[in-house]
Parts: structure tokens; sequence; C-alpha cells
């Protein structure tokens, strides 16, 4: 049988399938290793998470339904496993020295990432909103128990349990959504949405479920009003585990919106209620995100509330509902992942074990102490403000872009706005590291060589990105393309 | 027979009743309660809609949301634990190291 046959049809799920047991199999050896045993989990999760992209890449081509309607084989879907995938593997170099600093037991840590990975591809697979459901359950129960590794941290406790009960009352309500939908249209299926909206008309029923559905995914991306867990859960779990929330949960949480509202939920009728809702969230986001950044002290918490910006810049693409604005979304995530996993790996660097340091003031006189070390922090920091030739200039080019060209005047305006105001806050920290002394008294931050790969790479990719976007951007025109 | 709009109606009290009790209770383990209290409602109203469409879809899903909603007990009722282990309480009142 013809192998990528196989991948189309009943082997749909094997990339899933291969991250799932490659993280049963860390937990699995974890038993049997010994302290000396150092890094085989990292082998192990590197050659799954491998194996994984390969099998996804080989995915690509026209949309096929499987397992009944409830999955989809597509581009859409091979580009955001993808990103995932590369997500997962970023993670991996970056938890290496930084589970031996702080105690983490490494088996379950390894594993817990790549359960929610798994869930993660599940989101971007779907094709019916049970899937999109469970998909979004699997990888939030995974990250609840990431957020409080730190078992002797109290912060990290307080941080999982306050995501906990965020997380599952929005879980709650996005579930309420779907059985509204249920009962309002028949079934839940994104593919067959359009034929069964012909049938029955959109009734009021229809539209309290979609109402609940934003909620609840907006809950996950952290969109303002519903971003009240994020600050606090950012800023108390481990540096590492922040910086896979800001990529993975909210990448998926893009990709559920692309799958329910671009896919599914697409007529024009159905359109011109939530487009405008999502304009609204879009611009709360922005000015909130990017007004409340100015006034921390703590760079953890600045990057966290930076995060709650960059989804309300992402969020301005959803509601021009055309190729290129979805292309965009897809470019964006990728180019927010490798700038915010990069500016996480060295606040982990910078914070040394039991991580109290992370005020502005700890980064005083970097540039003399570690100069690469304040360079690629400083190439992070343009970056996500905006700056060419970075990735965040692209990204932000083609987002502002696409709502310009579909006549969304005022929300590319206030995006443009609110990303001159995001210098502030960025610009501190090259201010600091550059412009004062240090303080002397603090040991010079030991860099282990995953942790320079992991900045090598996120530093080359940002750079890259910036500089030549066309190739990854035609990547995602035609992820999407099938969409209009 | 029993009108389907007055398992919705009770669906959607309940619902409320949970998510009121999530917000505004300071226990733990009741706040837990009531987030299960939130997720039965659902299942109630999956279930109503599944007999007034009389497809058999509603009562699948139900069968995965009592599993998911068992799950995430499990998860919540660790995290519980591991507050109860260095604070010796569940009042969620002093759940508070990062108010600034």
């Amino acid at each position: 049988m013809d192998g990528t046959a196989l991948l189309h049809g009943t082997g749909a799920l094997l990339p899933q399938l291969t991250v799932v047991i490659t993280g049963l199999v860390i937990l699995t050896l974890d038993l049997f290793l010994t302290s000396q045993s150092r890094y085989v989990n990292e082998a192990v999760g590197i050659v799954g998470l491998l194996l994984a992209f390969v099998l996804t890449v080989l995915q690509t081509g026209e949309p096929r339904p499987v397992f009944m309607n409830m999955a989809v084989v597509d581009n859409l879907g091979v580009f955001f496993n993808a990103t995932f995938l590369l997500i997962a593997l970023l993670m991996v170099l970056m938890s290496a020295s930084y589970v031996r600093r702080e105690a983490i037991s490494s088996g379950e840590y390894y594993a817990l990432i790549l359960f929610a990975t798994t869930g993660f591809m599940f989101v971007a697979s779907a094709a019916d909103l049970v899937m999109v459901f469970l998909a979004i359950e699997t990888l939030s129960i995974a990250t609840y128990i990431l957020a409080g590794l730190h078992q002797q941290e109290q912060r990290s406790q307080e941080a999982a349990f306050k995501y906990f009960i965020l997380g599952s009352f929005s879980s709650a309500i996005f579930l309420y959504g779907i059985a509204t939908i249920y009962g309002a249209l028949g079934n839940t299926n994104l593919l067959n949405l359009a034929q069964t909206l012909s049938q029955t008309a959109a009734s009021p029923l229809t539209l309290v479920g979609l109402g609940m559905l934003i909620v609840g995914l907006s809950f996950k991306a952290a969109v303002v009003p519903f971003h009240m867990w994020a600050p606090d859960v950012y800023d108390g779990a481990p540096t590492a585990v922040t910086a896979f929330m800001t990529a993975g949960p909210k990448a998926a949480a893009f990709a559920a919106f692309l799958r329910v509202f671009l896919q599914g939920f697409a007529t024009p009728e159905l359109a011109q209620h939530w487009v405008p809702i999502f304009a609204v969230l879009a611009i709360l986001t922005m000015l909130l995100g990017n007004l409340v950044a100015i006034t921390q002290q703590s760079i953890k918490r600045m990057l966290a509330y930076s995060s709650i910006a960059h989804a309300g810049y992402a969020l301005v693409a959803l509601v021009t509902l055309d190729a290129l604005g979805a292309a965009s979304i897809l470019y964006y995530l990728v180019a927010y992942t490798l700038m915010s996993l990069g500016a996480f790996t060295v606040l982990t660097v910078v914070a040394h074990r039991g991580e109290h340091h992370y005020a502005f003031t700890d980064y005083a006189g970097l540039a003399s102490t570690n100069p690469m070390l304040a360079a690629v922090m400083t190439l992070f920091m343009f970056a996500l403000a905006g700056f060419p030739p970075t990735a965040g200039f692209a990204g932000k080019f083609y987002v502002f872009g696409a709502a310009v060209q579909s006549g969304h005047y005022a929300l590319a305006l206030i995006g443009m706005l609110t990303s001159v105001v995001s210098i502030v806050y960025y610009a501190r920290v090259v201010m600091m590291m550059y412009m004062r002394e240090a303080n002397g008294a603090r040991a010079i931050a030991q860099v282990s060589p995953t942790t320079v790969t992991l900045l090598g790479l996120t530093a080359l990719g940002t750079l890259y990105l910036g500089i030549f976007p066309g190739s990854v951007f035609r990547l995602a025109e035609r992820s999407v393309q099938f969409l209009f | 027979m029993i009108p389907i709009s007055y398992y919705l109606v009770v669906s959607a009290i309940l619902f409320v009743t949970g998510a009121i009790g999530v917000l505004l209770r300071r226990n733990a383990l009741i706040m837990l309660m009531c987030l299960e209290l939130m997720l039965n409602a659902v299942n109630l109203s999956f279930m109503a809609y599944a007999r007034m469409l009389n497809d058999m879809g509603g009562h699948v899903f139900v069968f995965l949301s009592i599993t998911v909603a068992a799950a995430e007990a499990a998860v919540g009722l660790a995290i519980i634990l591991s507050i109860y282990r260095t604070r010796e309480t569940v009042d969620v009142d002093y759940l508070s190291l990062m108010r600034h």
C-alpha cells in the first residue's frame, strides 16, 4: 500500500499518535532512569518530535475528512501541526538545563509537554466541535499541571490553582455553547455547516451558542476582557512553562478560532454577527495589553501583558474574512513563537536558581557582564516591538495590511498606535542593559550549550523571518487557500 | 410527557448556580464542586437536545463530557492537595501572593 495513502486515511492521526507514544515512553523510562543517565528524556523527546514532524509534512494535499467527519487532513492542519512541533522542539531545548537547575522531575515535565502538544495538534485537525472540545481539554489539563510543577514555590501552586479554576470555568461555558449549537442546528460538525445552515435558518439560539463559544475560546487565548487569569498565571508558573503557555495554547486557541469561525460559521448572515464582536475584542486587547504593560515592575509580568497585546494584534486579522488575513494570522503565530521563546530563554538565564531575579533592575549592566546575552535580548525586544528587519515587523505588516485591505481602518490605526506605545516598555529593558551600571554582587550567568543552541536558533529565525518573510508567508497562503 | 423546555430551564438554572458558586465561594473544594455542577448542567442540556432531535450524537457526547469532567476533577484535587500541604488551608482568600 502506498505510504502516503495511509497517512491520508486510517493513519491520518499518526503524527498525534507519535507524540502521545513518545510522551508515554518518556513517562515509563523515567521509572528506570537514574540520575547518571543525563539527557535520555530529551533525546527520546527530540527523536519522537522529529518523526512526528516528518509524518506531518507528508500529509499535505487536498482536504480529506477522516474518522467519520470528526477530523480532517488538510494544509491548514499541516501548517499548525508543524508550528506546534516546532514549539515542542524548542521547549525541549529550553528545558534541558532548566529542569535540572530547578529540581523539577523531568520525566513528568516532558511527558506533560508532549501531551499538551498532542492536544494542540488535535485542535488543528478538528472538523467537529466535539473534537475541538476534547482537544482543548487535553491541552488545558496538561498545562494546569505544568503551571504547578514548581512544588516548593507557593506562587507556582497559586498559579496552577487560578489557571485550573478559570480554565475549567471557560471550558464549561464553551461546552454549554456546543450544547446550544447542537440543539439549534442538529449536529456539531464544522465541515457540513454551510449545508446545515441552508436548511435551518440562523435562529436566536444559534447566536446565543456562538456567543458562548466566543467567550470560551477568548478565555483560552487570554483576550480582554477574559484575560484576568493570564498575568497571575504567567507570573507564578515556572519560566519555561510560561514560555510554553504564551506560545502553545495561544496558537492552539487561534487554530480553534480559524477552524470554528473561518471554516465553520463563515456564512455571511452569521459572520455579520461575530465580526463586530471580534473587532471590539481586538481593540480592547491591544489597548489594555499595551497600556498596563507600561506600569509593570517585573519583566516576567511585562512579557505576560505583552503576550496579551500580541494576541490582540493577531485577532485583528480574524475579522478580515479573506485569505490574506488568515495567512497573516498563521505567519504572526510563527513569528511570535520564535520571539517569545527567545525572550523567555534569556529570562531563565538571568533569573538563576530559585527564580527571584525578575525586576528590571536585575538586567542593569548586562551588556558589560554578558554582551552576547544582551545583544540577543535586544534583538528580541526590538522584534516584539515591531522594528524592521525582524519577524515582528513582518508579522505586524501583514496583519495590519490585511486589515487595511479589507477596509477595517480603525483596527489598523489602533494597532499601529499601540505598537508605538509598546516601544516604551520594550526599550526600557534595552536601556537597563546598556546604559546602567551592573550591580556587581551577582555572579555572571552560566549559559549551557542547549540554551546557546536555542538562543541561536530563535535569533536566526527572527532575523530570517524578518528579512525573507516570503517563504513562510507563501506556505501560510497555500495552507488557507482552500478556505476561500 | 415532560416538555423539553423544562429540562433546558433546569439545566440553565443549574449552570448559573454553579457559575455563581465558582465566583463567590471561598473554599477551594466548594469551588470544585460548583465546577462539576456546571459541567453536569451541560450534560443535562445535551440529553434534552438529543431527545428533542432524536439523535444519538448528544448521548455519545455526554459520555465524553463525563470522562473529561472526571479527569479535570482529579487534576483539580491534586492541585488543591498540593496547596493544602504547604498552607494547611483551602481558603482561597489566602492565595494572594501575586496581588500587586
